[in-house]
């Protein structure tokens, strides 16, 4: 088969099948470039993978791109990324253009407002996702902590988002440059200690 | 220039949304509902509750809509460029240096610093959703419909596209006014 349909078939079908945002689409990505068309082996796509976790944006597009480009080049990555989210775009504007056009009718709106909810609960649970995977790397009392700050920054004084997660990337970055000196320091002390020995 | 206006807001929450498509729902919100008025807070609630019942990536499904709500095709696909292109082309630079950073201290700090902002953020949408809720349905219908929804969701694993499917059912039968009203 050709390449460029091998990469179309693969990330429609993730695409298609993956419910749940990005992160669940990764096993069905890893299937399609490691299992199904052998585009990398597993090792490379957990590398591949731990890096695009550490840069910001949608991962699966990241992904995508990457695979996309490994295999064919500039034009491997926008058939990869092309094919992953248009089939779910295009049934998204059908579906609420459909909807729109009968706004007006009561059956509409109550579906509307029964929805509503059900995305609140969705955001919490979303929202818990984030403070535990928090808890889990900064601990419970560090995650509890910038929660409790972030919180005062952004809802008592309204400051946009984009600039108190900036403040919190500085600061983060400031501190692990400080934290990496000091232990570097102490691994060097010890050394030239172990070695006057 | 609405493009350039579309460019850049998503362009910006998808630069700040450390944490994959979930972590940028908030941001987006915040620039297209908050900063430009291209849609409603209602409108952004309902675009949400269908594009969660759609598969693939959310950021590119809400980036695709409004782009195309705001500046038809056009504006779908700079709102597409701007979600994706950024850190797509700095995955496909960068891997080629994977290895100098991966393990950096600083990224892993970086990363783990902005999840308590996420959750804030998600948390506060929540909320505002809950709120716009109360206000439209009244308290029995919200209840009702949040501790139903929390209950499949989280103890009976339902697939989140059923469970967005029976609350329109819910929805349009019991909260229309054509039934009891």
């Amino acid at each position: 088969m050709h390449p460029y349909l091998q990469i179309m078939i693969g990330f429609a079908r993730s695409g298609v099948l993956g419910y749940g945002g990005g992160p669940s689409v990764i096993p069905l990505i890893e299937y399609e470039a490691v299992k199904n068309y052998k585009w990398m082996n597993s090792d490379e796509f957990g590398e591949t993978l731990a890096l695009a976790n550490t840069l910001p944006g949608p991962i699966a597009t990241k992904m995508a791109a990457y695979i996309g480009y490994k295999v064919k080049g500039p034009l491997g990555a926008i058939v990869a990324v092309t094919a992953h989210i248009l089939p779910s775009l295009i049934a998204l504007i059908g579906i609420l253009t459909f909807f729109y056009s009968f706004r007006s009718s009561p059956f509409i709106s109550g579906m509307v407002q029964g929805v509503t909810p059900v995305i609140a609960v969705m955001l919490f649970m979303m929202a818990l996702d984030f403070l535990k995977k928090g808890s889990k790397g900064l601990g419970v009392r560090w995650a509890m902590i910038l929660a409790v700050f972030a919180f005062l920054l952004l809802q008592i004084l309204t400051l946009h988002p984009g600039i108190v997660i900036a403040i919190f990337l500085t600061s983060a970055f400031i501190f692990a440059t400080y934290r990496g000196r000091k232990t570097m320091k102490q691994n060097f002390e010890q050394e030239s200690r172990e070695k006057v020995q | 220039m609405v493009y350039v206006e579309i460019f850049w807001a998503f362009f910006l929450a998808n630069l700040l949304g450390y944490g994959g498509g979930p972590a940028t729902i908030p941001l987006i919100q915040n620039e297209v509902v908050n900063r430009y008025e291209w849609v409603s807070l209602h409108e952004f609630s309902e675009l949400l509750a269908i594009a969660n019942a759609l598969p693939g990536p959310i950021a590119t499904k809400l980036g695709g809509f409004i782009g195309y709500e705001v500046g038809g095709v056009l504006g779908a696909l700079v709102a597409l460029v701007a979600t994706i292109a950024p850190s797509a082309i700095a995955v496909i630079i960068l891997l080629q240096f994977a290895a100098m950073f991966k393990d950096s201290l600083q990224i892993k700090y970086m990363t783990r610093s902005v999840q308590p902002v996420i959750a804030i953020l998600l948390g506060v949408l929540a909320i505002q959703f809950i709120y716009t809720s109360f206000e439209d349905s009244g308290l029995i219908h919200l209840m009702i419909v949040t501790v139903l929804s929390y209950l499949f969701l989280e103890k009976f694993k339902t697939h989140p596209a059923l469970v967005i499917a029976g609350a329109l059912l819910y929805g349009g039968l019991f909260m229309s006014g054509l039934i009891i009203s």
